[in-house]
């Protein structure tokens, strides 16, 4: 009898969950009856920014009253930003447009999840695509098509505390490119001497913290190193021109202390480094608290190389939106708002890519900067590394790196491991 | 119905009045046990056989694909030196914190348990960690550990050069542990406590008028008396031990190399950083299934050990 009443219980409450979790199911929908309420995910916290973004979205919502009813802007945490996408969309709550890692773009064009916005844009009057740079779509197409709008572009250059410098009576970066002087080696000299000096740190590749390795692509473009082969299916860490470059950094930090070691926190925006390596679009962390510049990436072995970082809009194709967020897509990025978005993200227009145009929306930054670092350093650069398995690879990588931000590694042993564990993950 | 009226009048009544007091009363205990039970269904039950499911697919969460592959899951589990790496990482983490934590919490519990002055003080002071944010209690320590942080400022001003305490192997997975030990050792210290002071004093003092020393008393009295809560303190700390991830993703993300890439954390990684949904459902199931193992030895092994039950 006991047992009888017991699944007689467990039965009812089965049923009624079961009961409770269809009817759960249908409130998904509901959207796609009326407005639309449209959720992009984005990484920044900045209020600014934010504020930009939500001007841009009432004034969309403004127009489009019947087939949109609001637009939000949902912050995730920077470094847990795809994961918190990821986990969305296996919840079944996925958001109807996102910011996408460059990192992360091959994994997410080849898998089908975004939508082919090139029709869209190609159909919305005044929007002129053929005036987007070739050179920036490139990592978001697919045969033809265009599965995300990169909508920052943001060239990698050398934020410089020139008092530090001036003060340890090192000469000023701006002074060697007049005279051609101004590689990786010069650049080296000048952070060791001025940390010297100064007791603080020197040249810090920001966000690098000896896991992001993706970071050293800044240092190891111009040394004619790649991690893998342009096609993704070879390592490259143990070609000659990433050796090179890998025993150049590790002599950095272990032998000249140019560069600061693992575990050490320096902020080069708080005054604790005489150089950072990182995107432009950090200078709104400066203040008046130091007299510095800003360069362009020192020449190498190679030569100059220019790196940037990018990130994407897309899409979300089996959204319930997906029509109307491609829509609000096409808006949010049409050439007036591409140059209001100018401010805080360099567009991959022609048009808008001129130091005069960035200068209006970058007070902090002159026009020579601008023309510099940005103007130039975006046509013809290479992009942050990225891969369709990336975040398998990064693990895996930075799993073998590990072994070399010791002050006695062996850099071709470790360059060699690094290879196996990563050629398994190249091939699949 | 007339031979129902016709039978026996006492004792087939008694009968049924008691079968269906008894009936009001299952059934009032199954509504006191109801909020619970369908709780239980619906957070506990229901993910876990969710969990047993979806590890028997390929799913993949950005082609929206989701293939049901049999034990596929489970055999790239065998074969998968990161999955073994794993394993490894979180016994040396479980034997270290168990080791630790338990003879520290003990060590504390038999100090505070003597009547000294400054107890209170001492036991609040050694508790307090237990009710402090997991995460900022493990921030402030990744901070102190830092290569130039507030342990290696410390050991330099007595003139010692300091390890880098969570960039290299060994002295990671010491520091995850200790970071932990800090952080219950409390608890399990107030658990020892009040087992000690239930200890009968005419025990020990008939031990000592045996001519026991007092590490003899502690060892043969003591000991086998609180057995009951050594054993239940081991089973709490070695199931939570096998749960550890917040320590990892805040100190170690893993690393040095994976040699902090605990079996949680490898799940983590394989659900949310690599997608494999499936795959990472397989290591919960197993890893479902290995602490199960272990609380059913310590707690089948009690007789041995645990006074009471001799």
């Amino acid at each position: 009898m006991k047992h009888r009443n017991l699944w007689g219980v467990a039965g009812i409450t089965a049923v009624a969950l079961t009961l409770t979790a269809c009817g759960g199911g249908d409130g998904g929908d509901s959207t796609s009856d009326g407005p639309a309420a449209l959720r992009m995910t984005v990484w920044t916290s900045d209020e600014a920014q934010l504020a930009l973004f939500q001007e841009i979205a009432d004034a969309y919502v403004a127009e489009h009253s019947d087939t949109v009813s609001e637009i939000s802007f949902e912050t995730l945490p920077f470094e847990e930003y795809t994961t918190g996408i990821t986990t969305q969309i296996a919840g079944g709550n996925p958001p109807d447009l996102a910011w996408i890692f460059e990192s992360s773009a091959p994994e997410f064009v080849a898998s089908g999840a975004l939508l082919d916005l090139r029709p869209v844009l190609e159909e919305t009057d005044g929007y002129d695509v053929d005036d987007l740079e070739p050179d920036a779509l490139r990592l978001w197409e697919n045969d033809g098509g265009l599965y995300a709008y990169p909508f920052s572009n943001s060239p990698f250059g050398v934020f410089v505390n020139t008092d530090q410098l001036t003060a340890a009576g090192q000469p000023l970066p701006a002074d060697l490119i007049a005279s051609g002087d101004w590689t990786w080696d010069r650049a080296a000299q000048i952070a060791a001497a001025t940390a010297q000096t100064s007791g603080k740190a020197g040249l810090v590749v920001r966000d690098f913290e000896f896991s992001v390795w993706e970071y050293l692509a800044t240092i190891w473009a111009s040394f004619g190193a790649q991690p893998w082969s342009e096609d993704g299916s070879t390592c490259e860490f143990t070609a000659p021109e990433m050796i090179d470059a890998l025993t150049w950094i590790h002599d950095q930090i272990f032998t000249t202390g140019a560069m600061p070691g693992p575990g050490t926190t320096a902020d080069f925006f708080a005054g604790d480094a005489a150089m950072t390596v990182t995107q432009i679009s950090r200078a709104s962390a400066l203040d008046d608290s130091f007299g510095w510049d800003l360069v362009p990436l020192p020449d190498g072995p190679q030569g100059h190389v220019n790196v940037i970082g990018q990130a994407g809009i897309g899409v979300f194709a089996d959204g319930p939106n997906a029509e109307a967020a491609a829509d609000f897509l096409a808006y949010f990025t049409n050439p007036e708002n591409a140059e209001r978005l100018a401010a805080y993200f360099p567009p991959p227009r022609t048009s808008l890519l001129t130091a005069d145009t960035l200068q209006a929306a970058n007070a902090k930054l002159s026009a020579e900067q601008l023309q510099a670092v940005v103007v130039d350093g975006i046509r013809g650069a290479v992009t942050k590394p990225a891969h369709a398995n990336f975040a398998q690879l990064q693990q895996a990588i930075r799993a073998e790196l590990d072994a070399l931000w010791t002050a006695d590694a062996d850099v071709s042993a470790v360059a060699e491991s690094v290879c196996a564990a990563a050629e398994p993950l190249l091939a699949g | 119905m007339a031979t129902a009226t016709l039978g026996p009048p006492g004792p087939p009544t008694r009968t049924r009045r008691r079968g269906l007091n008894r009936r009001e009363d299952t059934l009032t205990g199954f509504a006191f046990v109801l909020p619970q039970l369908v709780g239980s269904l619906l957070f506990v039950i229901g993910p876990l056989v969710a969990v047993v499911w979806y590890s028997l697919h390929d799913w993949n969460v950005l082609a929206n694909s989701f293939t049901y592959s049999g034990t596929d899951n489970y055999e790239r589990l065998a074969s998968d030196p990161g999955f073994h790496d794993a394993l490894r990482a979180s016994g040396i983490f479980s034997a270290g914190l168990v080791l630790l934590n338990v003879s520290l919490a003990l060590a504390l519990a038999v100090m505070l348990n003597q009547r000294l002055p400054g107890t209170a003080t001492f036991r609040a002071f050694f508790f307090s960690p237990v009710v402090v944010s997991l995460v900022a209690w493990t921030i402030v320590w990744g901070f102190l550990l830092q290569a130039d942080g507030g342990i290696n400022g410390f050991l330099s001003q007595l003139g010692v050069d300091g390890p880098n305490w969570l960039r290299e192997g060994p002295t990671a997975m010491l520091s995850v542990i200790v970071v932990q030990v800090f952080k219950n050792v409390g608890l399990n210290m107030v658990l020892f406590l009040a087992a000690l002071q239930g200890v009968p004093k005419e025990v020990r003092e008939a031990a000592t008028m045996d001519g026991a020393s007092p590490w003899r008393s502690f060892w043969s009295v003591t000991v086998p008396l609180i057995s009951g809560t050594i054993l239940l303190v081991s089973i709490l700390t070695v199931v939570g031990s096998l749960q550890v991830f917040a320590q990892i993703a805040v100190l170690t993300q893993g690393g040095p190399g994976t040699s902090t890439t605990v079996i949680v954390y490898y799940l983590y990684q394989q659900a949310f950083q690599f997608q494999e949904f499936g795959y990472a459902s397989a290591v919960s199931v197993v890893l479902f299934v290995i602490v199960a193992i272990l609380t059913f030895v310590q707690w089948q092994t009690r007789r041995r050990w645990v006074f009471h039950e001799v």
